[in-house]
Protein backbone atom coordinates (compact mmCIF):
# COMPACT_ATOMS: atom_id res chain seq x y z
CA UNK A 1 0.00 0.00 0.00
CA UNK A 2 1.04 3.70 -0.28
CA UNK A 3 1.66 5.10 2.96
CA UNK A 4 0.64 8.24 1.57
CA UNK A 5 -2.67 8.03 -0.18
CA UNK A 6 -3.68 4.81 1.59
CA UNK A 7 -3.99 3.06 -2.10
CA UNK A 8 -3.16 -0.52 -2.21
CA UNK A 9 -0.51 -0.26 -5.53
CA UNK A 10 1.55 -3.27 -4.27
CA UNK A 11 4.60 -1.70 -3.27
CA UNK A 12 5.50 -4.59 -1.40
CA UNK A 13 4.92 -6.54 -4.05
CA UNK A 14 8.59 -7.71 -5.75
CA UNK A 15 8.58 -9.68 -9.21
CA UNK A 16 11.63 -11.35 -9.95
CA UNK A 17 12.66 -12.56 -13.56
CA UNK A 18 13.88 -16.11 -13.06
CA UNK A 19 14.74 -16.97 -16.73
CA UNK A 20 16.58 -13.72 -17.28
CA UNK A 21 18.98 -14.57 -14.31
CA UNK A 22 16.76 -13.84 -11.44
CA UNK A 23 17.33 -10.30 -10.74
CA UNK A 24 14.92 -9.19 -8.55
CA UNK A 25 13.50 -5.87 -8.94
CA UNK A 26 11.76 -3.86 -6.25
CA UNK A 27 7.77 -3.48 -7.11
CA UNK A 28 5.19 -0.70 -6.54
CA UNK A 29 6.11 2.56 -8.10
CA UNK A 30 7.21 2.24 -11.20
CA UNK A 31 3.94 2.58 -12.54
CA UNK A 32 4.15 5.99 -12.02
CA UNK A 33 2.42 7.22 -15.60
CA UNK A 34 -0.50 5.73 -15.12
CA UNK A 35 -0.66 6.27 -10.90
CA UNK A 36 0.53 9.98 -10.50
CA UNK A 37 2.45 10.05 -6.52
CA UNK A 38 2.66 13.87 -5.99
CA UNK A 39 0.69 13.74 -3.09
CA UNK A 40 0.51 17.65 -3.33
CA UNK A 41 -3.31 17.98 -2.07
CA UNK A 42 -3.81 21.15 -4.79
CA UNK A 43 -2.73 18.44 -7.55
CA UNK A 44 -4.89 15.89 -9.05
CA UNK A 45 -4.49 12.32 -7.37
CA UNK A 46 -4.74 10.45 -10.46
CA UNK A 47 -5.81 6.62 -9.99
CA UNK A 48 -7.07 4.32 -12.64
CA UNK A 49 -10.92 4.35 -11.72
CA UNK A 50 -12.39 4.91 -14.15
CA UNK A 51 -14.50 7.68 -13.09
CA UNK A 52 -14.36 11.46 -14.02
CA UNK A 53 -13.41 13.86 -11.19
CA UNK A 54 -15.94 16.41 -11.24
CA UNK A 55 -14.87 18.69 -8.28
CA UNK A 56 -12.16 20.36 -10.30
CA UNK A 57 -14.68 22.81 -11.30
CA UNK A 58 -17.56 22.12 -9.12
CA UNK A 59 -17.42 23.84 -5.25
CA UNK A 60 -19.63 21.82 -3.48
CA UNK A 61 -20.74 22.65 0.33
CA UNK A 62 -20.74 20.24 3.17
CA UNK A 63 -23.25 17.91 3.73
CA UNK A 64 -23.71 17.06 -0.43
CA UNK A 65 -24.11 13.99 -1.00
CA UNK A 66 -22.07 12.65 -4.15
CA UNK A 67 -23.31 9.06 -5.97
CA UNK A 68 -20.45 7.61 -6.57
CA UNK A 69 -21.86 3.80 -8.00
CA UNK A 70 -18.32 2.23 -8.32
CA UNK A 71 -17.41 -1.17 -7.53
CA UNK A 72 -14.53 -1.47 -4.89
CA UNK A 73 -13.27 -3.76 -7.29
CA UNK A 74 -13.51 -1.30 -10.17
CA UNK A 75 -9.55 -0.73 -10.69
CA UNK A 76 -8.92 -4.25 -10.59
CA UNK A 77 -11.43 -5.63 -13.15
CA UNK A 78 -10.26 -2.33 -15.67
CA UNK A 79 -6.55 -3.70 -15.44
CA UNK A 80 -7.85 -7.46 -15.95
CA UNK A 81 -9.82 -6.35 -19.12
CA UNK A 82 -6.64 -4.65 -19.94
CA UNK A 83 -4.61 -7.77 -19.59
CA UNK A 84 -7.32 -9.84 -21.23
CA UNK A 85 -7.26 -7.65 -24.34
CA UNK A 86 -3.20 -8.15 -24.49
CA UNK A 87 -3.89 -12.06 -24.25
CA UNK A 88 -6.70 -12.02 -26.50
CA UNK A 89 -4.49 -9.44 -29.17
CA UNK A 90 -1.87 -12.38 -29.03
CA UNK A 91 -3.83 -15.42 -28.90
CA UNK A 92 -2.44 -16.58 -25.67
CA UNK A 93 -4.10 -18.61 -23.38
CA UNK A 94 -4.30 -17.78 -20.03
CA UNK A 95 -5.21 -19.96 -16.96
CA UNK A 96 -5.37 -18.60 -13.56
CA UNK A 97 -4.75 -22.23 -11.24
CA UNK A 98 -5.85 -21.78 -7.20
CA UNK A 99 -6.47 -23.97 -4.32
CA UNK A 100 -5.59 -24.47 -0.53
CA UNK A 101 -2.04 -24.06 0.07
CA UNK A 102 -0.61 -27.60 -0.87
CA UNK A 103 -3.02 -28.99 -3.09
CA UNK A 104 -0.53 -29.66 -5.52
CA UNK A 105 -0.12 -26.81 -8.06
CA UNK A 106 3.19 -26.78 -8.54
CA UNK A 107 3.68 -30.14 -8.72
CA UNK A 108 0.99 -30.05 -11.47
CA UNK A 109 2.48 -27.41 -13.55
CA UNK A 110 6.07 -29.01 -13.58
CA UNK A 111 4.75 -32.23 -15.01
CA UNK A 112 2.61 -30.42 -17.33
CA UNK A 113 6.04 -28.65 -19.03
CA UNK A 114 7.34 -31.75 -19.03
CA UNK A 115 4.73 -34.02 -20.38
CA UNK A 116 2.62 -31.48 -22.72
CA UNK A 117 5.55 -28.80 -23.71
CA UNK A 118 6.32 -30.02 -26.87
CA UNK A 119 2.53 -29.25 -27.44
CA UNK A 120 2.17 -25.74 -26.27
CA UNK A 121 4.61 -22.65 -24.98
CA UNK A 122 4.00 -22.89 -21.46
CA UNK A 123 4.82 -19.53 -19.63
CA UNK A 124 4.64 -19.43 -16.10
CA UNK A 125 3.50 -16.50 -13.45
CA UNK A 126 4.22 -17.84 -9.95
CA UNK A 127 2.71 -16.24 -7.04
CA UNK A 128 3.32 -16.78 -3.44
CA UNK A 129 4.17 -14.75 -0.07
CA UNK A 130 7.57 -15.09 0.17
CA UNK A 131 10.26 -17.20 -2.05
CA UNK A 132 11.13 -18.51 -5.29
CA UNK A 133 11.07 -21.91 -4.57
CA UNK A 134 8.10 -22.92 -6.52
CA UNK A 135 9.40 -20.57 -9.36
CA UNK A 136 12.73 -22.54 -9.51
CA UNK A 137 10.52 -25.82 -10.06
CA UNK A 138 8.96 -24.15 -12.76
CA UNK A 139 12.26 -22.83 -14.29
CA UNK A 140 14.17 -26.62 -13.71
CA UNK A 141 10.93 -28.25 -15.63
CA UNK A 142 11.91 -25.64 -18.81
CA UNK A 143 9.41 -22.75 -18.37
CA UNK A 144 10.45 -19.43 -18.89
CA UNK A 145 8.79 -18.24 -15.20
CA UNK A 146 8.08 -15.18 -13.64
CA UNK A 147 7.93 -15.17 -9.57
CA UNK A 148 5.63 -12.89 -7.92
CA UNK A 149 6.30 -12.25 -4.10
CA UNK A 150 3.17 -10.78 -2.71
CA UNK A 151 4.56 -10.48 0.80
CA UNK A 152 1.82 -9.71 3.62
CA UNK A 153 -0.74 -9.79 0.01
CA UNK A 154 -3.13 -12.85 -0.15
CA UNK A 155 -3.94 -13.40 -3.79
CA UNK A 156 -2.73 -11.77 -6.94
CA UNK A 157 -3.79 -9.00 -8.11
CA UNK A 158 -4.63 -7.66 -12.10
CA UNK A 159 -1.69 -5.18 -12.32
CA UNK A 160 0.59 -7.74 -10.51
CA UNK A 161 -0.03 -9.96 -13.40
CA UNK A 162 0.52 -6.60 -16.27
CA UNK A 163 4.05 -5.96 -14.50
CA UNK A 164 4.90 -9.87 -15.04
CA UNK A 165 3.59 -10.03 -18.13
CA UNK A 166 6.62 -7.25 -19.47
CA UNK A 167 9.02 -9.22 -17.19
CA UNK A 168 7.64 -12.61 -19.12
CA UNK A 169 7.08 -11.58 -22.54
CA UNK A 170 5.20 -14.15 -23.69
CA UNK A 171 5.00 -15.18 -27.45
CA UNK A 172 2.06 -15.19 -30.39
CA UNK A 173 -0.17 -18.08 -29.25
CA UNK A 174 1.58 -19.52 -26.09
CA UNK A 175 -0.16 -20.33 -23.13
CA UNK A 176 0.06 -18.18 -19.44
CA UNK A 177 0.05 -20.56 -16.83
CA UNK A 178 -0.64 -18.33 -13.34
CA UNK A 179 -0.39 -20.25 -10.35
CA UNK A 180 -2.26 -18.16 -7.41
CA UNK A 181 -1.52 -17.44 -3.95
CA UNK A 182 -2.44 -20.83 -2.29
CA UNK A 183 -5.80 -19.29 -0.57
CA UNK A 184 -9.55 -20.36 -1.93
CA UNK A 185 -11.09 -17.20 -0.57
CA UNK A 186 -10.29 -14.03 -2.29
CA UNK A 187 -8.30 -15.29 -5.59
CA UNK A 188 -12.22 -15.73 -6.49
CA UNK A 189 -12.61 -12.20 -6.32
CA UNK A 190 -9.79 -10.72 -7.98
CA UNK A 191 -9.97 -11.10 -12.04
CA UNK A 192 -6.06 -11.31 -13.43
CA UNK A 193 -7.55 -10.96 -17.23
CA UNK A 194 -7.27 -15.17 -17.22
CA UNK A 195 -9.46 -16.90 -19.51
CA UNK A 196 -10.20 -19.47 -17.14
CA UNK A 197 -9.93 -20.44 -13.55
CA UNK A 198 -8.63 -24.00 -12.62
CA UNK A 199 -9.65 -24.93 -9.18
CA UNK A 200 -7.36 -27.71 -7.69
CA UNK A 201 -8.71 -29.34 -5.17
CA UNK A 202 -6.83 -32.57 -3.44
CA UNK A 203 -8.36 -36.16 -1.97
CA UNK A 204 -6.62 -35.13 1.63
CA UNK A 205 -8.70 -31.91 2.17
CA UNK A 206 -12.37 -33.79 2.48
CA UNK A 207 -15.24 -33.86 0.90
CA UNK A 208 -16.69 -30.89 1.56
CA UNK A 209 -14.32 -28.12 -0.07
CA UNK A 210 -16.77 -27.53 -2.80
CA UNK A 211 -19.09 -26.68 -0.05
CA UNK A 212 -16.93 -24.44 1.67
CA UNK A 213 -15.75 -22.34 -0.43
CA UNK A 214 -18.20 -21.79 -3.24
CA UNK A 215 -17.35 -18.82 -4.27
CA UNK A 216 -13.66 -20.24 -6.21
CA UNK A 217 -15.20 -23.32 -7.23
CA UNK A 218 -18.14 -21.11 -8.45
CA UNK A 219 -15.40 -19.13 -10.55
CA UNK A 220 -13.70 -22.09 -11.99
CA UNK A 221 -14.71 -23.15 -15.34
CA UNK A 222 -12.51 -27.03 -14.54
CA UNK A 223 -11.97 -28.29 -11.23
CA UNK A 224 -9.20 -31.24 -10.84
CA UNK A 225 -9.35 -33.28 -8.20
CA UNK A 226 -5.75 -34.08 -7.19
CA UNK A 227 -3.80 -36.93 -6.00
CA UNK A 228 -6.11 -39.70 -6.44
CA UNK A 229 -3.34 -42.18 -6.39
CA UNK A 230 -3.83 -41.74 -2.22
CA UNK A 231 -6.97 -43.04 -2.28
CA UNK A 232 -6.52 -46.71 -1.23
CA UNK A 233 -4.63 -45.27 1.75
CA UNK A 234 -7.11 -42.53 2.74
CA UNK A 235 -10.88 -42.73 3.95
CA UNK A 236 -12.10 -40.40 1.41
CA UNK A 237 -15.69 -40.67 -0.12
CA UNK A 238 -14.71 -39.26 -3.90
CA UNK A 239 -18.39 -39.77 -5.25
CA UNK A 240 -19.74 -37.54 -2.10
CA UNK A 241 -16.62 -34.80 -2.80
CA UNK A 242 -17.36 -34.99 -6.88
CA UNK A 243 -21.56 -34.79 -5.80
CA UNK A 244 -20.62 -31.70 -4.14
CA UNK A 245 -18.53 -29.84 -6.70
CA UNK A 246 -21.60 -30.47 -9.03
CA UNK A 247 -23.67 -28.94 -6.73
CA UNK A 248 -21.69 -25.67 -6.29
CA UNK A 249 -20.90 -25.82 -10.05
CA UNK A 250 -22.91 -27.69 -12.15
CA UNK A 251 -21.55 -26.56 -15.52
CA UNK A 252 -17.58 -27.02 -14.70
CA UNK A 253 -16.00 -29.65 -16.03
CA UNK A 254 -14.36 -31.68 -13.18
CA UNK A 255 -11.29 -34.07 -13.74
CA UNK A 256 -9.48 -36.52 -11.85
CA UNK A 257 -5.89 -36.04 -12.07
CA UNK A 258 -2.50 -37.41 -9.85
CA UNK A 259 0.21 -34.78 -10.58
CA UNK A 260 3.07 -37.35 -9.04
CA UNK A 261 2.03 -40.70 -10.67
CA UNK A 262 0.52 -38.73 -13.73
CA UNK A 263 -2.99 -40.45 -13.71
CA UNK A 264 -5.22 -38.91 -15.78
CA UNK A 265 -3.64 -36.15 -16.64
CA UNK A 266 -4.36 -36.74 -20.49
CA UNK A 267 -7.81 -35.45 -20.24
CA UNK A 268 -6.39 -32.53 -18.49
CA UNK A 269 -3.72 -32.20 -21.43
CA UNK A 270 -6.69 -32.52 -23.56
CA UNK A 271 -8.61 -29.77 -21.91
CA UNK A 272 -5.65 -27.14 -22.54
CA UNK A 273 -5.35 -28.28 -25.99
CA UNK A 274 -9.45 -28.13 -26.75
CA UNK A 275 -9.36 -24.64 -24.70
CA UNK A 276 -6.51 -22.88 -26.75
CA UNK A 277 -8.22 -23.84 -29.82
CA UNK A 278 -11.71 -22.88 -28.97
CA UNK A 279 -10.10 -19.42 -27.77
CA UNK A 280 -7.87 -19.13 -31.28
CA UNK A 281 -10.87 -19.23 -33.44
CA UNK A 282 -12.64 -16.74 -31.12
CA UNK A 283 -9.72 -14.21 -31.41
CA UNK A 284 -9.52 -14.97 -35.04
CA UNK A 285 -13.06 -13.83 -35.91
CA UNK A 286 -12.67 -10.36 -37.10
CA UNK A 287 -14.72 -6.76 -36.01
CA UNK A 288 -16.11 -8.59 -33.09
CA UNK A 289 -16.23 -7.17 -29.46
CA UNK A 290 -14.83 -9.78 -27.68
CA UNK A 291 -11.14 -11.93 -27.95
CA UNK A 292 -9.91 -10.27 -31.23
CA UNK A 293 -11.30 -6.87 -30.98
CA UNK A 294 -7.93 -5.86 -30.55
CA UNK A 295 -6.19 -7.79 -32.14
CA UNK A 296 -2.57 -7.36 -32.32
CA UNK A 297 -2.96 -4.37 -30.53
CA UNK A 298 0.57 -3.46 -29.04
CA UNK A 299 -0.37 -1.64 -26.19
CA UNK A 300 1.66 -3.27 -22.91
CA UNK A 301 -0.53 -4.13 -20.40
CA UNK A 302 1.87 -2.80 -17.73
CA UNK A 303 0.24 -0.67 -15.27
CA UNK B 1 -7.71 -10.95 4.90
CA UNK B 2 -8.83 -9.23 1.36
CA UNK B 3 -11.22 -7.25 3.33
CA UNK B 4 -7.79 -5.00 4.93
CA UNK B 5 -6.96 -4.72 1.16
CA UNK B 6 -10.43 -4.04 -0.09
CA UNK B 7 -11.18 -1.30 2.85
CA UNK B 8 -8.14 0.50 2.05
CA UNK B 9 -8.95 0.26 -1.91
CA UNK B 10 -12.46 1.94 -0.71
CA UNK B 11 -10.63 4.64 1.52
CA UNK B 12 -8.49 5.17 -1.73
CA UNK B 13 -10.87 6.05 -4.03
CA UNK B 14 -13.38 8.00 -2.39
CA UNK B 15 -10.20 10.01 -0.98
CA UNK B 16 -9.52 10.53 -4.75
CA UNK B 17 -12.91 10.98 -6.29
CA UNK B 18 -13.34 13.91 -3.20
CA UNK B 19 -10.27 15.74 -4.75
CA UNK B 20 -8.79 16.96 -1.02
CA UNK B 21 -12.02 17.47 0.51
CA UNK B 22 -13.18 15.98 3.84
CA UNK B 23 -15.50 13.17 3.71
CA UNK B 24 -17.28 12.25 6.59
CA UNK B 25 -19.52 9.58 5.61
CA UNK B 26 -19.58 7.18 3.39
CA UNK B 27 -22.33 4.25 2.10
CA UNK B 28 -21.27 0.88 0.65
CA UNK B 29 -23.49 -1.58 -0.30
CA UNK B 30 -22.62 -4.96 0.04
CA UNK B 31 -24.49 -8.35 -1.06
CA UNK B 32 -24.36 -11.22 1.56
CA UNK B 33 -23.11 -14.02 -1.20
CA UNK B 34 -19.99 -10.94 -2.22
CA UNK B 35 -17.66 -12.93 -0.27
CA UNK B 36 -17.19 -10.07 2.17
CA UNK B 37 -17.61 -9.98 5.62
CA UNK B 38 -18.88 -6.85 6.67
CA UNK B 39 -17.72 -6.96 10.17
CA UNK B 40 -14.17 -7.18 9.15
CA UNK B 41 -14.76 -3.81 6.39
CA UNK B 42 -16.56 -2.02 9.45
CA UNK B 43 -13.57 -3.03 11.97
CA UNK B 44 -10.85 -1.70 9.82
CA UNK B 45 -12.60 1.41 8.73
CA UNK B 46 -11.27 3.88 11.09
CA UNK B 47 -7.97 2.67 11.18
CA UNK B 48 -7.61 2.95 7.51
CA UNK B 49 -8.75 6.07 7.17
CA UNK B 50 -6.61 7.74 9.60
CA UNK B 51 -4.75 10.21 8.26
CA UNK B 52 -6.68 10.77 4.89
CA UNK B 53 -9.61 12.50 4.01
CA UNK B 54 -11.97 10.12 5.52
CA UNK B 55 -10.65 10.72 8.91
CA UNK B 56 -13.33 10.43 11.49
CA UNK B 57 -15.83 9.59 8.72
CA UNK B 58 -19.01 7.34 9.69
CA UNK B 59 -18.96 4.39 7.54
CA UNK B 60 -23.16 3.06 6.45
CA UNK B 61 -22.95 -0.47 4.85
CA UNK B 62 -25.94 -1.35 3.37
CA UNK B 63 -26.36 -5.15 2.84
CA UNK B 64 -28.24 -6.52 -0.57
CA UNK B 65 -30.50 -9.51 -0.39
CA UNK B 66 -29.34 -12.69 -3.10
CA UNK B 67 -31.49 -13.70 -5.33
CA UNK B 68 -31.39 -15.96 -8.38
CA UNK B 69 -33.33 -17.59 -11.03
CA UNK B 70 -33.54 -21.32 -10.99
CA UNK B 71 -32.78 -22.01 -15.06
CA UNK B 72 -34.73 -25.23 -14.88
CA UNK B 73 -37.93 -23.83 -13.77
CA UNK B 74 -37.67 -20.35 -13.86
CA UNK B 75 -38.43 -19.54 -10.04
CA UNK B 76 -36.77 -16.87 -8.62
CA UNK B 77 -35.94 -17.17 -4.43
CA UNK B 78 -33.60 -16.12 -2.06
CA UNK B 79 -30.25 -17.52 -1.87
CA UNK B 80 -28.80 -18.33 1.78
CA UNK B 81 -25.66 -19.39 0.04
CA UNK B 82 -24.24 -19.91 -3.40
CA UNK B 83 -25.51 -23.82 -3.37
CA UNK B 84 -28.78 -23.52 -1.58
CA UNK B 85 -31.04 -25.25 -4.64
CA UNK B 86 -33.99 -24.37 -5.38
CA UNK B 87 -37.05 -25.72 -4.83
CA UNK B 88 -37.38 -27.67 -7.87
CA UNK B 89 -34.25 -29.70 -6.64
CA UNK B 90 -32.26 -27.89 -9.41
CA UNK B 91 -28.32 -26.38 -8.29
CA UNK B 92 -28.43 -24.70 -11.24
CA UNK B 93 -29.33 -21.47 -10.27
CA UNK B 94 -28.70 -17.92 -12.20
CA UNK B 95 -26.91 -14.68 -9.45
CA UNK B 96 -29.58 -12.12 -9.56
CA UNK B 97 -28.18 -9.76 -6.59
CA UNK B 98 -25.84 -10.39 -3.92
CA UNK B 99 -22.37 -9.74 -5.22
CA UNK B 100 -22.63 -6.15 -4.57
CA UNK B 101 -19.33 -4.54 -3.55
CA UNK B 102 -19.87 -0.62 -4.32
CA UNK B 103 -19.41 2.78 -3.08
CA UNK B 104 -23.03 4.20 -3.54
CA UNK B 105 -21.82 7.28 -2.21
CA UNK B 106 -20.00 9.66 -0.01
CA UNK B 107 -20.85 12.71 2.15
CA UNK B 108 -18.80 16.22 1.56
CA UNK B 109 -17.38 17.38 5.25
CA UNK B 110 -15.36 17.45 8.08
CA UNK B 111 -16.82 14.38 10.56
CA UNK B 112 -20.15 15.39 12.83
CA UNK B 113 -17.67 15.00 15.81
CA UNK B 114 -15.01 17.96 14.50
CA UNK B 115 -17.63 20.26 13.75
CA UNK B 116 -19.51 20.12 16.88
CA UNK B 117 -15.77 20.45 18.96
CA UNK B 118 -15.50 23.34 16.44
CA UNK B 119 -19.04 25.00 17.36
CA UNK B 120 -18.66 24.60 21.17
N1 LIG C 1 0.63 -38.36 -3.49
C1 LIG C 1 0.55 -37.22 -4.17
N2 LIG C 1 1.20 -36.14 -3.71
C2 LIG C 1 1.12 -35.01 -4.43
C3 LIG C 1 0.40 -34.92 -5.65
N3 LIG C 1 0.50 -33.66 -6.12
C4 LIG C 1 1.27 -33.01 -5.25
N4 LIG C 1 1.65 -33.80 -4.23
C5 LIG C 1 2.49 -33.46 -3.09
O1 LIG C 1 1.83 -32.45 -2.33
C6 LIG C 1 2.79 -31.54 -1.78
C7 LIG C 1 2.43 -30.12 -2.20
O2 LIG C 1 2.52 -30.03 -3.61
P1 LIG C 1 2.78 -28.64 -4.36
O3 LIG C 1 2.76 -28.96 -5.82
O4 LIG C 1 3.96 -27.96 -3.82
O5 LIG C 1 1.46 -27.88 -3.94
P2 LIG C 1 1.04 -26.37 -4.26
O6 LIG C 1 -0.43 -26.36 -4.49
O7 LIG C 1 1.89 -25.82 -5.34
O8 LIG C 1 1.38 -25.67 -2.87
P3 LIG C 1 1.48 -24.08 -2.55
O9 LIG C 1 2.19 -23.45 -3.71
O10 LIG C 1 2.26 -24.07 -1.28
O11 LIG C 1 0.08 -23.63 -2.38
C8 LIG C 1 4.15 -31.99 -2.29
O12 LIG C 1 4.77 -32.74 -1.31
C9 LIG C 1 3.80 -32.82 -3.50
O13 LIG C 1 4.75 -33.82 -3.76
C10 LIG C 1 -0.29 -36.10 -6.10
O14 LIG C 1 -0.96 -36.14 -7.13
N5 LIG C 1 -0.17 -37.22 -5.31
MG1 LIG D 1 3.03 -24.05 -5.37
ZN1 LIG E 1 -0.71 6.72 -3.96
ZN1 LIG F 1 -6.25 -11.90 -0.48
ZN1 LIG G 1 -10.24 7.97 -8.27
ZN1 LIG H 1 -36.31 -24.60 -10.04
Amino acid sequence: MCETCGCSDGARTTITNLTAGGAARAGGHDHAPVHDHVHDPARHHRHEHGHDHPHDHVHLPDGTVVELQESVLAKNDQLAARNRAWFDGREILCLNLVSSPGAGKTTLLERTIREAGARHRFHVIEGDQATANDGERIRAAGAPVVQINTGTGCHLEADMIARALGELAPPFRSVVLIENVGNLVCPALFDLGERSKVAVVSVTEGEDKALKYPHMFQAADLVLVNKIDLLPHLRFDLDACLANIRMVTPHADVLQVSATTGAGLGAWYDWIAARCAVHQALCDLPDRDGPGARRGGGEKPTA
Amino acid sequence: MHELGLTREIVAMVAGHAGGRRVRRVVLEVGTLAGVMTDAVAFCFDAVAEGTALEGAVLEIRRVEARGRCRRCGAEFVRETLHSPCACGSFDVEGLTGAELRVLSYEIGAPEAAAEGQGA
